[in-house]
């Protein structure tokens, strides 16, 4: 079982992020960019190609992130792949031992660099977690027995799915049903889109509390920490489904210093993500080529050591004060 | 002319007036698998990502679709939608299988008296024990 899941299972405070992407640096990237964040991560994410750019494969960089005893979670997006591929991979990440999938529907091609490329979206996101879940029961979608079959008779590979969910994009009341639906087809945590509007992020997470949401889907917020103009800007106006308001761009354009000024806002958004119920851990994407991610867990007081084994079999649980 | 032949015939004539009136109606894109009833009387495969189980995270906060800013998201209008329909409505949150990619073309009309329209790969039935 994948430590995410028994931290999970667990109730124990977790900490995921996002793995920069990867292109010509190989496994010496993969490495300079854990090193820094270590500390403080459980697990992380193995994107597949944001924004709809091309970079190395999810599936090859969950391998290099295990090589390095880094825990993946493999993302898995419908854009680029038929029903086909997309059970190859799942058995392709199986094969290597790689549990956490996070099931996603995936950015237009409009919105990335080669919008003259072909969307496939032969499944919906929906469909893909069931279908993680058909080969979880030991066989295909078509039917055909997976062999020879797992330990114990059990036949498929075992997932530990998740799914992805945007409290900030409308319907906006819908959405914490729209989560629900994805915890019946399978999903088990699911990592919140940036939200820069913390009355949508209360709304839903509020709402997913109440219902009873949250004790069957682990909710995991996420905060983004920035550095430039440029980058906020980005946000803005490049990333489907982020609304960043007016006021907080301005922020970042009138400060003195930019960069302090968005370690200012990531923490406030941690912060507020923190106070609010059901938040089973927190998960960032960083854009800064430093140590963004540990210097806000450390200002977070989120406890580093999570690389330790001593403190893994101490069962020491990573309970954050705030 | 044999039985099959004559049947075909048949199927495409309705085809071709199930097209003519679900068209201009609701944009029909013949999947051949009409879900119609479940999202609001509103066509998924109108969106441009054919998605059958809701919105995706790039609706834009003015409810535009993300990859054509130009037209309202489809899944917002399906949702609205179908919370003023009196009926139906509880299958909005009903999961939908993948498209039968074999259908495209043929007649949804013909595919639910025969059931055809129904019928998913052996596996999927089996996801949930």
């Amino acid at each position: 079982m994948p430590t995410l899941e028994r931290k999970l299972d667990a109730k124990q405070f977790v900490v995921t992020a996002e793995m920069p992407v990867i292109d010509g640096g190989g496994q010496a990237d993969v490495l300079r960019h854990l090193e820094p964040m270590r500390p403080f991560v459980d697990a992380y994410n193995a994107t597949d190609n944001p924004s709809a750019h091309a970079h190395v494969s999810p599936l090859a960089v969950s391998i290099g992130l295990a090589n390095a005893g880094a825990e993946p979670i493999m993302q898995l997006a419908c854009r680029d792949r038929n029903r086909l591929a997309l059970e190859a991979e799942l058995m392709g990440a199986a094969m290597h031992g790689i549990e956490n999938i996070s099931c996603m529907t995936g950015d237009d091609v409009s919105a990335g660099n080669e919008p003259e490329a072909r969307s496939v979206f032969d499944l919906d996101s929906l469909q893909l977690l069931q279908v993680a879940r058909v080969l979880e029961r030991g066989h295909y979608l078509s039917g055909r027995a997976i062999e020879p079959a797992g330990a114990g008779g059990a036949g498929g590979p075992h997932f530990f799915l998740g799914a992805v969910e945007n409290p900030g994009a409308p319907p906006y009341e819908y959405r914490v049903r729209r989560a629900a639906k994805k915890a019946l087809a399978g999903a088990r945590f699911l990592q919140l889109q940036i939200c820069y509007r913390p009355e949508l992020l209360e709304r839903f997470l509020r709402a997913a509390h109440d219902t009873g949401l949250t004790e069957r889907l682990a909710m995991l917020p996420s905060i983004c920490i920035l550095r430039t103009v440029g980058g906020i800007r980005f946000v803005a106006t490049k990333v489907p489904g982020v609304d960043v308001p007016a006021h907080i761009v301005k922020r970042v354009e009138q400060a003195k210093d930019a960069e302090q000024e968005c370690e200012e806002i990531a923490y406030e958004q941690a912060m507020h993500a923190l106070s609010q119920p059901g938040v089973a851990g927190l998960h960032f994407i960083s854009f800064r080529k430093d140590a963004g991610i540990a210097k806000l867990c450390t200002r977070l007081k989120i406890p580093g050591g999570r690389d330790s084994n001593e403190r893994e079999s101490n069962g020491d649980s990573a309970s954050v004060a705030v | 002319m044999s039985a099959s032949a004559s049947h075909g015939r048949a199927a495409a004539v309705i085809a071709r007036a199930e097209h003519v009136i679900k068209g201009p109606i609701w944009g029909c894109r013949m999947c051949g698998q009409c879900v119609l009833h479940s999202t609001g009387l509103t066509c998924p495969m109108t969106c441009p990502k054919t998605l059958r189980n809701g919105p995706c995270g790039g609706v834009r906060a003015d409810g535009t679709c993300e990859v054509k800013p130009e037209m309202r998201c489809v899944w917002l209008k399906a949702y609205e939608r179908s919370e003023k329909l009196p009926l139906w409505r509880g299958h909005f949150d009903d999961l939908r299988p993948p498209v039968d990619n074999r259908l495209q073309g043929t007649s949804a009309w013909v595919n639910l008296i025969t059931g055809r329209d129904r019928e998913t790969p052996a596996g999927w039935a089996d996801a949930n024990p």
